[in-house]
C-alpha cells in the first residue's frame, strides 16, 4: 500500500501530479494556519472567572487582507490549471499523429477495437478484442469512445486520464503511456449492478513488442473470421 | 397590516386550547412544525445510517456474512452476503435518505420553522398553513422513498444522483418500482421545499419585529433566508428533471435516451443546476447557526458581520455558477471547464472570509466550552478540510484523476457530516432548551462530541488515500482490482472505524430521549444568549410573544461595555435606547 499517488505512466501524468503537489503546499498552509490558529485560541482563551471577552465588532484591515490573499492565489492557481487543462483536455489537445483504438463500453464491458495493420479505424482490417487493451509506450493514443447503453467512464489511474463514455456521444480523448507494463482500466461510473466487475487489463508494451502483437492478434482476427 | 395581525395574535396569545390533532399532528404552529420536521428527520438520519453501515460491512470484509444480515431477505442479502444490486442500492438510498431527508430536513425544515419566527418577533410563519403543507409532503415523500426499500426489485439503482439513461430505462438499471418511486418521492420533496422556502422569503421580508432592521438579523437568520431563496430557485429544477425522469420510466418519453434522440447529458445539467445551489443549501443554515453559537461561547460580537453577510450572499450567488464543475469528465466541452474551473475556484474566498471571522471572533474571545461550543469550533475544524480538499477537485486537471474516487467520497463527507452535522449536534442541544423546556446532558453530550470527532476523521480521512489510490466510488468489491487489493486493510480499518462512529451515535440518541423526559428544566436563557427567542419562557408557548417585541440592537452584543453582564440581548432596552420609529418594512 502506498499513500502517495500512483506511479507516473503518461506523459501528463508528471504535470497532474506537479499540479496537486502546489496545490497540496496552498491548502497544506492554508490547514496548518487555521487549524494551528484554532487550538491556540481555544487554549489561550478559554474562560476564565473574572475575565471579559474583548469588545470589537471586526476590522476592515483584516477582511481586506484575508479577502485579496485567498483571491489572487485562487484566480493565479486557476490561471495555471487551466494552462495544463488546454494542454491535457482543450479542444486542439490531440496529437496529430495520434495512434487511434475505439473502445466501446456496454453493461459490463470494454469491447477494443483496434486499427489492424494499416493504422487507420472503419477499414477492413479493424478487429475488435474484449477487455485488453493494448497499447505502444511512447506513441500518442487517441480514444474514440462510445457506449452501447449506459455512461460509463474510462479510467487508467498510472495514465490519471479519466473520460466519460456516453451513449449518443462520440467523445474522443487520448494519452501517450510512458512505462512498458501490465494495468488495469476500470470503470468508474456506477453503470449497474456489474459496475465493479467492468474492467480490463492494459497492456503497454514496447514498439516492438508491439507490432509483434499486432501481428498476431490482426492474423488470429482474421483466422476466426475465416473459421465463422 | 401587522398591527391589526399583532393585536389578534395577542386574542389567543398564551391560551392554547386547540384539540391534540390540531395542536401536534396537522398543526400549524410553525414551532410544532419543526419539530415534528426534527423527529422524523432524525428517524431518517439512523436509517441513512444503517445502511452506511452495510456498505461499509460489504467494502470491509467483501463476500463476508454480514452479522445480522440473516434477516434481509434473499434478493438482498442471501445468508447475510449482500449481492452487488442490493449494494448499490444501499449507495443510491444512503445518498438520498441522507441529503434529502436528513441533512436538508433538519437544517431547513427544523430551524428555519423554528428559528425565523422566534429570532425575527413574530408570532408565527406567513403562510403557517402552507408550511402545514411543506411538512406533510416532505413526509409523504420520506414514507414513498422508505416503501420503494421493499418493492419486488428493490430500491432504486442508480446512485442518488440518478444518472440517466442508467435511471430512465428499467433494462439498464434492473429495478422498475423502485426507480419510479424515486421520483415520485423527490417530486413530492421539492414540492415540501418550494412550499417551505416561500413562506421563509415572505415571512423574513414582512414580519420583522419593530428594529428588527436587515442589518440587527442574527446571521443564522440571513443564512437560511439567503438558503430559501436558492431553494425555491433551485428545487422547481430538481421537480422538473424528476418529472421527466418519471415520464421517461413510465411514460415511454425519451428526455434522457440517446437511442431514441435523448440526451444523456441534460439529466446532468438540469440534476447539478439544482444540485449546486443544494450543496450550500445543505451548509449555508449550518454556517449561519454555528455563527451564533460561536459569538455566544466566545462572549464576543461577530468579528465582521457585514462581510460574514456579503459572504454568505456571495457563496449563494456564485453557487448558480459551478454546476459544470461536477462534469468536468462527462463529454461536456472541455472550454465549458475552464470557466467553471474559475468560477469554482473563487468559491474559496467567501469561505475563507467565513473561516477568519470565525476565528476572528474566538481572537481574545472568552470561550465557554459548552457541547453546542464544541461542536461548533469542530465545524469550523472539519470544514476547513472539506473546503480545501475542494481545490483539489477544482482545478480541471487533477479532477480528471480524483473524479469519483475516494477522494471525493472524503471530500463530500468532510463537508457534510464535518461540517452540517456537527453543525447540527451543536445547534440541537443549543436550542433543546427553547424547543422541550429542558437541557440535554452536558457530560454526555461532551462525550459523544470527543468521540465522534476521533472515529469521524478515522472514517474520512484515510478516504483521501483511497482516492489518490485511484479506488472508484461506488463498486461493490474493491478486490476485483488488483491495484486495490493492497488497500484492502485500509478499507477494513475504515469500516471498523465507521462502525464505532455509528455505535458513538447511540449515545447521542439516548441522551436525546432521555432529556426529553428527564432532562433538567430549562431556564429562560440558559446560554445567556442576545437573541429574541430568550425572551420567551423554555419552552416558548404558542403565539410566542403577548405582544411583539422591540428590538435595540444588533444580536452579538457580548462583552459590550454597556452592559454589567457580558451580554446585552437584542431586546433590552438601556435608557440610552430610543424606541424605532415604525416597523421596520413601511407600509405592511
Amino acid at each position: 500500500m502506498s499513500w502517495w499517488l500512483p506511479l507516473k505512466g503518461s506523459t501528463f501524468a508528471g504535470e497532474i501530479d506537479g499540479l496537486f503537489i502546489a496545490i497540496l503546499v496552498i491548502t497544506g498552509i492554508a490547514f496548518v494556519i487555521v487549524e494551528a490558529g484554532l487550538i491556540w485560541f481555544v487554549v489561550r482563551y478559554r474562560a476564565r472567572p473574572g475575565r471579559k471577552a474583548f469588545y470589537t465588532h471586526g476590522s476592515t484591515r483584516a477582511e481586506v487582507i484575508w479577502t485579496a490573499i485567498p483571491a489572487v492565489t485562487m484566480v493565479a492557481l486557476g490561471l495555471v490549471s487551466n494552462h495544463y487543462w488546454v494542454q491535457i483536455k482543450g479542444r486542439n489537445s490531440i496529437p496529430p499523429n495520434a495512434y487511434p483504438i475505439g473502445i466501446h463500453a456496454k453493461q459490463f464491458e470494454w469491447q477494443v477495437t483496434y486499427p489492424g495493420p494499416d493504422g487507420k479505424l472503419g477499414t477492413a482490417d479493424d478487429f475488435t478484442v474484449r477487455n485488453q487493451l493494448h497499447v505502444p509506450a511512447g506513441r500518442p493514443i487517441v480514444l474514440a469512445l462510445s457506449s452501447e447503453d449506459v455512461i460509463h467512464s474510462f479510467f487508467v489511474p498510472q495514465f490519471r486520464v479519466r473520460q466519460d463514455v456516453v451513449p449518443g456521444m462520440d467523445i474522443k480523448a487520448w494519452f501517450q503511456a510512458t512505462v512498458p507494463g501490465t494495468y488495469e482500466l476500470g470503470c468508474s461510473q456506477l453503470c449497474g449492478l456489474g459496475h465493479y466487475r467492468m474492467r480490463a487489463q492494459v497492456f503497454v508494451h514496447t514498439p516492438e513488442e508491439y507490432d509483434a502483437w499486432m501481428k498476431r492478434a490482426a492474423k488470429r482476427a482474421a483466422q476466426g473470421e475465416a473459421s465463422e | 397590516m401587522t398591527t391589526v395581525a399583532a393585536t389578534a395574535q395577542v386574542a389567543h396569545g398564551h391560551h392554547d386550547d386547540r384539540p391534540f390533532i390540531r395542536k401536534y399532528i396537522f398543526s400549524t404552529d410553525h414551532k410544532i412544525i419543526g419539530i415534528q420536521f426534527l423527529f422524523v428527520s432524525l428517524f431518517f438520519l439512523l436509517v441513512g445510517g444503517l445502511l452506511a453501515m452495510q456498505m461499509r460491512w460489504q467494502l470491509g470484509f467483501p463476500g463476508k456474512p454480514m452479522p445480522g444480515g440473516g434477516i434481509l431477505p434473499e434478493t438482498m442479502a442471501p445468508g447475510g452476503v449482500i449481492l452487488p444490486e442490493y449494494y448499490i442500492q444501499l449507495v443510491t438510498m444512503h445518498g438520498t435518505f441522507m441529503v434529502f431527508f436528513a441533512i436538508m430536513p433538519l437544517l431547513v425544515g427544523v430551524y428555519a420553522n423554528f428559528l425565523i419566527p422566534l429570532k425575527i418577533g413574530t408570532h408565527d410563519m406567513a403562510f403557517p398553513r402552507i408550511n402545514m403543507w411543506s411538512f406533510w409532503s416532505a413526509f409523504a415523500a420520506g414514507l414513498v422513498m422508505l416503501a420503494s426499500l421493499f418493492v419486488p426489485e428493490g430500491a432504486a439503482r442508480a446512485g442518488w444522483t440518478m444518472y440517466a439513461p442508467l435511471s430512465a430505462r428499467h433494462d439498464y438499471s434492473g429495478a422498475e418500482l423502485g426507480q419510479e418511486l424515486w421520483s415520485i418521492s423527490i417530486v413530492l420533496l421539492g414540492l415540501s421545499s418550494i412550499l417551505g422556502s416561500l413562506n421563509y422569503i415572505t415571512t423574513v421580508i414582512n414580519n420583522r419585529a419593530p428594529g428588527m432592521t436587515w442589518f440587527r438579523m442574527p446571521l443564522s437568520v440571513w443564512a437560511l433566508f439567503i438558503t430559501a431563496i436558492l431553494g425555491i430557485l433551485a428545487l422547481p429544477v430538481l421537480s422538473g428533471a424528476a418529472i421527466m425522469l418519471l415520464f421517461d420510466q413510465i411514460l415511454g418519453t425519451h428526455f434522457f435516451d440517446p437511442p431514441a434522440g435523448g440526451q444523456a447529458l441534460l439529466w446532468q445539467h438540469l440534476f447539478w443546476f439544482f444540485g449546486h445551489p443544494e450543496v450550500y443549501i445543505l451548509i449555508l443554515p449550518a454556517m449561519g447557526m454555528v455563527s451564533d453559537i460561536i459569538a455566544n461561547g466566545s462572549r464576543k460580537p461577530i468579528f465582521g458581520y457585514h462581510s460574514m453577510v456579503f459572504a454568505i450572499i456571495s457563496i449563494a450567488f456564485l453557487g448558480w455558477i459551478v454546476w459544470g464543475h461536477h462534469m468536468f469528465v462527462s463529454g461536456m466541452n472541455p472550454t465549458l471547464g475552464s470557466s467553471f474551473m474559475v468560477s469554482t475556484l473563487v468559491i474559496a474566498v467567501p469561505s475563507a472570509v467565513k473561516t477568519f471571522n470565525w476565528m476572528g471572533t474566538m481572537w481574545r474571545g472568552n470561550l465557554r466550552f459548552t457541547v453546542p461550543m464544541l461542536n461548533a469550533v469542530a465545524f469550523v475544524a472539519m470544514f476547513v478540510i472539506g473546503g480545501l480538499s475542494g481545490i483539489y477537485m477544482a482545478a480541471t486537471p487533477v479532477d480528471m484523476f480524483i473524479h469519483d474516487t475516494y477522494f471525493i467520497v472524503a471530500h463530500l463527507h468532510y463537508v457534510l457530516f464535518g461540517g452540517s452535522l456537527f453543525a447540527l449536534f451543536g445547534a440541537i442541544p443549543f436550542w433543546f432548551p427553547k424547543m422541550f423546556g429542558r437541557m440535554m446532558s452536558e457530560p454526555w453530550g461532551k462525550i459523544h462530541f470527543w468521540l465522534t470527532f476521533v472515529f469521524y476523521n478515522l472514517v474520512f480521512f484515510p478516504m483521501h488515500t483511497l482516492g489518490m489510490a485511484g479506488h472508484m466510488r461506488r463498486i461493490y468489491d474493491p478486490t476485483q482490482y488488483e491495484f486495490l487489493k493492497p488497500y484492502q486493510p485500509l478499507n477494513e480499518f475504515i469500516s471498523i472505524s465507521a462502525f464505532l462512529l455509528f455505535a458513538t451515535q447511540i449515545i447521542f440518541f439516548v441522551n436525546f430521549w432521555y432529556s426529553l423526559f428527564k432532562g433538567k428544566k430549562a431556564p429562560q436563557n440558559p446560554w445567556e444568549d442576545n437573541g429574541l427567542e430568550w425572551s420567551l419562557a423554555s419552552p416558548a408557548p404558542h403565539g410566542n410573544w403577548a405582544t411583539t417585541p422591540t428590538v435595540y440592537r444588533g444580536p452579538y452584543e457580548y462583552s459590550s461595555p454597556q452592559a454589567t453582564e457580558d451580554y446585552l440581548p437584542q431586546y433590552k432596552k438601556l435608557p440610552t435606547d430610543r424606541e424605532p420609529a415604525t416597523a421596520p418594512v413601511a407600509g405592511h
